[in-house]
């Protein structure tokens, strides 16, 4: 049956197409139908059909002469951060109005070479600023999980209003985390600058992961943190984002910051045993007024990889603290001077002035919305004269304190780091933010200290809150040891068990 | 460490974003709170400490010197608001 | 920098001596096929737009890649100014709004440069040498082109050039006159050249000067200056420095202050103006490019660029005073180009050298100069003119035959021994020719040597009349030597 299909996970599609028991073709008519029926989420901003269903095709011919790729034939979503030629690339930013890329993001390019079918465009913060996609000019996303105590009609009915209540799906990558979680897509890409693949991940139950810095080519990914952001999956469970992961990753000589170092079979570690595996436990990520359920995540955490053999050992990253505020200075400074290029001249939107300055002017003024002006205005403050020493000097000195302090528990022999993702499940559309802008960013307080070390981060469902909602647990790796990332991970998810998402009420 | 509102305006012309009149006390309320939340930062112990350079340990990769961009002028301005025989046109610069 | 100069460079004010301080900025085109970040062509001329890849349209997502050649170049020119090369150099961002700048910053480098102290020898004149210190070079992308006067309501933006690397060549504050800067740029372009690391043509604006200029009364303290942007002529550089420092000297004169401005030098008026909008002072907000690392090598990788340098005109100009004994004003002249220099050379092999180096210089640098043609271009090859060289030395012509044979080489080519035998330019040695014509002479004109007895100096006029009577042809010391005894004199 058609709708069957979505339920698949991405392996056994994979699996399914590969055998020819599925045609690519069913396979992504069946999605096509599943987003239509979920325009209500706002998930999907574009919707490539004709694409995918030529897409579809040419996979099947593939599969049919016996050349199939390690993604053929599946279809995927893909972040409106990605430039994907001569389809829409926006970063849901009113400023990009109507262009059309003349490129291919790198890491998208190798996951058409490697046989994977384009669904569309997904919805996301507004140049990836922000942790519940609140901010996109698209309008916010809404999560397929409904708020404790929502009936279907409820959630129809706020749908088709301003979606006030319903839940964030988690951003910037809100749009990827929810179509995953809603069976749109078998599979999503995003992006992680401070978190936003895996709070996103965190509050829908899906599994995501945020590679070492310089694993995943930036190229042709809109930048909003240079030294920051990486490109990652989003996929329903730790096998299927495994098997994205080592399609997107790999060395590309037109980044600089890409690194040169063979990608592995990452699927082959799902499984893997852990037993020996040293799990630092930090006990600075136990933070005031943490709600009891995420400790109590975090303890049942701990036992399963005790339970699988790991030894469990606790540790101290001391500087954990000045990770969000350091990032908050960091981030935004780099911010200032790559969106310093959107400025009406080559692309995107132009607002008359009656000079040049105040074409510029207008231009960003109108095409950037509130969190991203703020951002780059605190950027541009924070590296002005008079300042740049006290704060974008000092916050990278601190980063460099932050990532000694993992370097040193790695010297220890810690082959990776267990900590809760996000202080809380979901929250409503519209609860958080309006008054005070800090009030969301404390969202990413368990991720940012990773981006500011370059390390590698992973989020997995561990479980539900008291009111029903996903709740995640994070594992922070060495620097390229991504493999022992997924084989913890696959351990929590087995102890779990596999994340029931919700069926479609929208 | 908290900004006035002539330094709100500034800030904004440097970053070419037009802020309204009615718009600069709300503005200057929500950088405060920024600039608020990351003053913790200024009692921390940096004696010598080197600030991140990069925080992958790299060598700067060095290209070949070779023409490899065939972009096109086409390509190049065919998104361009404002186009003319494929030079960009913006509203009169005077020097 | 706190050298005072000598008087004789002083402008005279209306109340007083004024020294002029001068310091220059150098935008030096580095020659590479490529961009510094991009792979997009950096040929000049071309179709609007055309030499423009997605990474210098800054279009999203794209991302910087520095181009190996020119860090090479870059360690090269530091290498020939004598300079520190750091084995670690860092980019940096420099960020303001301007529609030839399409990333809305240039990556330059800020705080940690690629090349650090070093000096320039510049002789002023062939009896004054003066040094100038640099403080720094420095890469950097260049910026587009925007024209302003296709347009009345718009401006016109080319972006062919922008991401072009620019070498920034900073000099300390040595310069003292009009005549210095220009010495000075001269050399330095002559070093580039040399080099092969840029092309130092000015009018297509591979070399561009923004020239810093202050005046102090001699030995007082520095005084407020102002720049000059984008100068493109080593003349127009000359006029600058002169029309900037007695603008300032006026003012100061009349009780006025120097504001410390960006100005322009416009050749046409004869002055130099403030550049408009210049609003507030830049806030570059400068930080280190976070899509690139820092820039590191070690000194084997300079010591491999330093031993396939060539020889230096430094070095060349003191090897052609030894090995060829030419006053150093010759030798100065002979090296200002290395295609020059090469060219002499080859004239010089196995010949006399001074020979040589007063046909080319004289003779054949006077005609390309006056045709606007240039050593490249030159239709007398270095063979050819070493052949009319070997002429003279043999005797087989006089050197005033030999200037018609330059002559004839020039205009219609050929092999100047083969010239000279179809032609019968050959120099008539036989004594007995030339006695022959003397004597004719000296028959013809019995008042004439009368005379010359009295006034020794007659013996130019014959000179030239037996010159004429052999068609030019007769060795003019044989005939010399043979008048003095015939005549007495």
């Amino acid at each position: 049956m058609m709708s069957d299909l979505t339920k698949l996970s991405l392996a056994e599609a994979r699996d399914a197409v590969a055998s020819k028991k599925v045609s690519s073709v069913e396979l992504t008519k069946a999605h096509i139908d599943a987003i239509e029926k979920a325009r209500g989420l706002n998930a999907f901003i574009v919707e490539t059909p004709e694409k995918a269903l030529d897409m579809a095709k040419a996979s099947d011919a593939r599969i049919a002469s016996g050349k199939a790729c390690p993604l053929e034939g599946l279809p995927l979503g893909i972040k409106d951060l990605y430039a994907t030629q001569g389809v829409h690339m926006q970063a849901c930013s009113h400023i990009l109005d109507g262009f059309k890329p003349p490129y291919e993001s790198t890491v998208t390019s190798q996951l058409w070479r490697d046989g994977a079918v384009m669904l569309g465009k997904l919805n996301m913060d507004e140049f990836a600023m922000g942790s519940s996609n609140e901010t996109s000019y698209y309008g916010p996303v809404a999560s397929p999980w409904l708020p404790p105590g929502w009936d279907a009609d409820k959630g129809r009915s706020a749908l088709k209003g301003d979606k006030k209540g319903l839940l964030v799906p988690g951003g910037s990558s809100g749009g990827s985390s929810a179509a995953v979680a809603a069976h749109l897509c078998l599979g999503a890409t995003a992006t992680d600058t401070g978190g936003s693949i895996r709070q996103p991940a965190a509050f829908t139950g899906t599994v995501g992961i945020k590679p070492t810095y310089g694993r995943c080519s930036r190229w042709g990914v809109a930048a909003f943190a240079s030294s920051l952001d990486q490109a990652g999956p989003i996929a329903r469970n730790v096998r299927d984002c495994a098997i994205m992961l080592r399609s997107m990753a790999g060395y590309d000589p037109k980044d600089s910051t890409s690194v040169n170092a063979p990608v592995p079979d990452y699927e082959k570690a799902v499984g893997a045993s852990i037993k020996g595996k040293k799990i630092g436990i930090p006990k600075e990520y136990r933070i005031d007024g943490m709600p009891a359920e995420i400790e109590a995540l975090w303890q049942q955490g701990i036992e399963w990889l005790r339970a699988a053999g790991a030894e469990i050992v606790d540790i101290s990253l001391p500087h954990t603290k000045t990770a969000l505020p350091a990032y908050y200075i960091v981030a935004p400074a780099e911010a200032s001077s790559n969106l310093a290029r959107y400025d009406g001249v080559r692309y995107g939107l132009r607002v008359p002035g009656k000079d040049i300055s105040s074409m510029y002017e207008n231009t960003r003024a109108e095409g950037f919305g509130r969190e991203v002006r703020r951002r780059i205005m605190i950027g541009t403050y924070v590296l002005s004269a008079g300042y740049y020493d006290a704060y974008y000097v000092r916050a990278q000195k601190i980063r460099t304190l932050i990532k000694r302090d993992f370097e040193l528990a790695y010297q220890d022999g810690i082959d990776a780091i267990l900590t809760p993702a996000t202080p809380s499940a979901a929250f409503g559309i519209g609860e958080k933010g309006s008054g005070d802008p800090v009030e969301m960013y404390l969202n990413d307080v368990f991720t940012v200290t990773v981006n500011m070390a370059g390390l590698p981060g992973l989020a997995v469902p561990g479980g539900l809150s008291a009111s029903g909602l996903p709740l995640g647990l994070q594992l922070i790796g060495r620097p390229f040891e991504e493999e022992t990332l997924f084989s913890v991970a696959e351990v929590i998810e087995q102890a779990a068990g596999r994340m029931s998402l919700p069926k479609a009420w929208w | 460490m908290s900004v006035d509102q002539a330094t709100v305006r500034r800030i904004a012309h440097l970053a070419r974003i037009a802020v309204r009149d009615e718009e600069v006390p709300h503005l200057q309320e929500e950088l405060n709170a920024i600039l608020a939340f990351v003053e913790e930062l200024s009692a921390v112990d940096v004696s010598g400490v080197e600030a991140m350079t990069s925080v992958i340990p790299m060598r700067l990769p060095l290209r070949k010197d070779e023409v490899t961009d065939h972009a096109g002028a086409d390509v190049v301005t065919g998104n361009a608001p404002g186009a003319e025989d494929h030079f960009f046109t913006v509203p009169k610069v005077v020097e | 920098m706190n050298t005072t100069a000598k008087p004789s460079k002083y402008l005279k004010g209306a109340t007083g001596d004024w020294e002029i301080v001068v310091g220059m900025e150098i935008h030096a085109q580095v020659t590479s096929h490529s961009k510094l970040f991009s792979g997009a062509s950096t040929a000049f001329g071309g179709e609007q737009n055309s030499h423009v890849s997605l990474v210098d349209a800054a279009m999203p997502g794209m991302l910087p890649v520095i181009n190996e050649e020119c860090v090479k170049q870059a360690i090269r020119t530091g290498l020939g100014l004598r300079a520190q090369i750091n084995h670690r150099s860092v980019f940096d961002r420099k960020n303001y709004f301007y529609p030839d700048l399409p990333q809305g910053y240039q990556i330059s480098q800020f705080k940690d440069p690629i090349v650090g102290e070093g000096e320039v020898i510049v002789d002023v004149t062939p009896t004054e040498q003066i040094i100038v210190g640099i403080e720094r070079l420095h890469l950097e992308q260049d910026a587009g082109k925007s024209l302003h006067d296709q347009s009345p309501n718009e401006s016109f933006v080319d972006l062919n050039r922008s991401g072009v690397a620019l070498m920034e060549i900073v000099s300390k504050p040595d310069i003292r006159s009009a005549e210095e800067a220009r010495a000075y740029v001269s050399k330095l372009r002559t070093i580039l050249r040399y080099l092969g690391t840029c092309d130092g043509n000015m009018e297509e604006g591979s070399l561009r000067a923004d020239v810093n200029v202050s005046v102090r009364r001699p030995g007082g303290p520095l005084g407020t200056r102002c720049e000059i942007k984008n100068v493109n002529s080593i003349r127009f550089i000359g006029q600058a420095v002169e029309v900037e420092a007695r603008r300032q000297i006026a003012i100061i004169e009349d009780g006025g202050k120097i504001d410390q401005e960006t100005r322009l030098f416009d050749p046409g008026k004869g002055e130099t103006r403030a550049m408009r909008s210049k609003e507030e002072a830049h806030d570059y907000r400068y930080f280190p490019d976070p899509d690139l690392l820092p820039l590191e090598f070690d000194q084997a990788y300079v010591d491999a660029l330093a031993s396939g340098l060539p020889e230096l005109p430094d070095d060349k100009r003191a090897r052609f005073i030894k090995e060829y004994g030419l006053p150093p004003y010759d030798a100065g002249v002979l090296v200002m180009e290395r295609e020059s220099a090469d060219y002499f050379e080859e004239v010089a092999r196995g010949r006399d050298a001074k020979i040589s180096a007063n046909w080319v210089i004289n003779e054949l640098f006077g005609r390309l100069n006056k045709e606007g043609k240039t050593i490249a271009t030159s239709p007398v090859s270095a063979k050819q003119l070493g052949a009319i060289v070997d002429l003279i030395s043999a005797n087989t012509i006089s050197g005033k035959i030999a200037k018609d044979l330059f002559e004839i080489v020039w205009s219609e080519g050929g092999d100047p021994n083969a010239i000279v035998e179809q032609r019968g330019m050959k120099q008539v040695t036989d004594t007995g020719a030339i006695e022959k014509a003397v004597d004719e002479i000296i028959a013809a004109n019995p008042d004439k040597v009368e005379q010359a007895k009295a006034k020794p100096t007659m013996l130019g006029w014959f000179v030239g009349q037996v010159m004429k009577q052999t068609g030019g042809k007769a060795n003019p010391q044989s005939v010399n030597d043979l008048l003095k005894q015939k005549l007495g004199i």
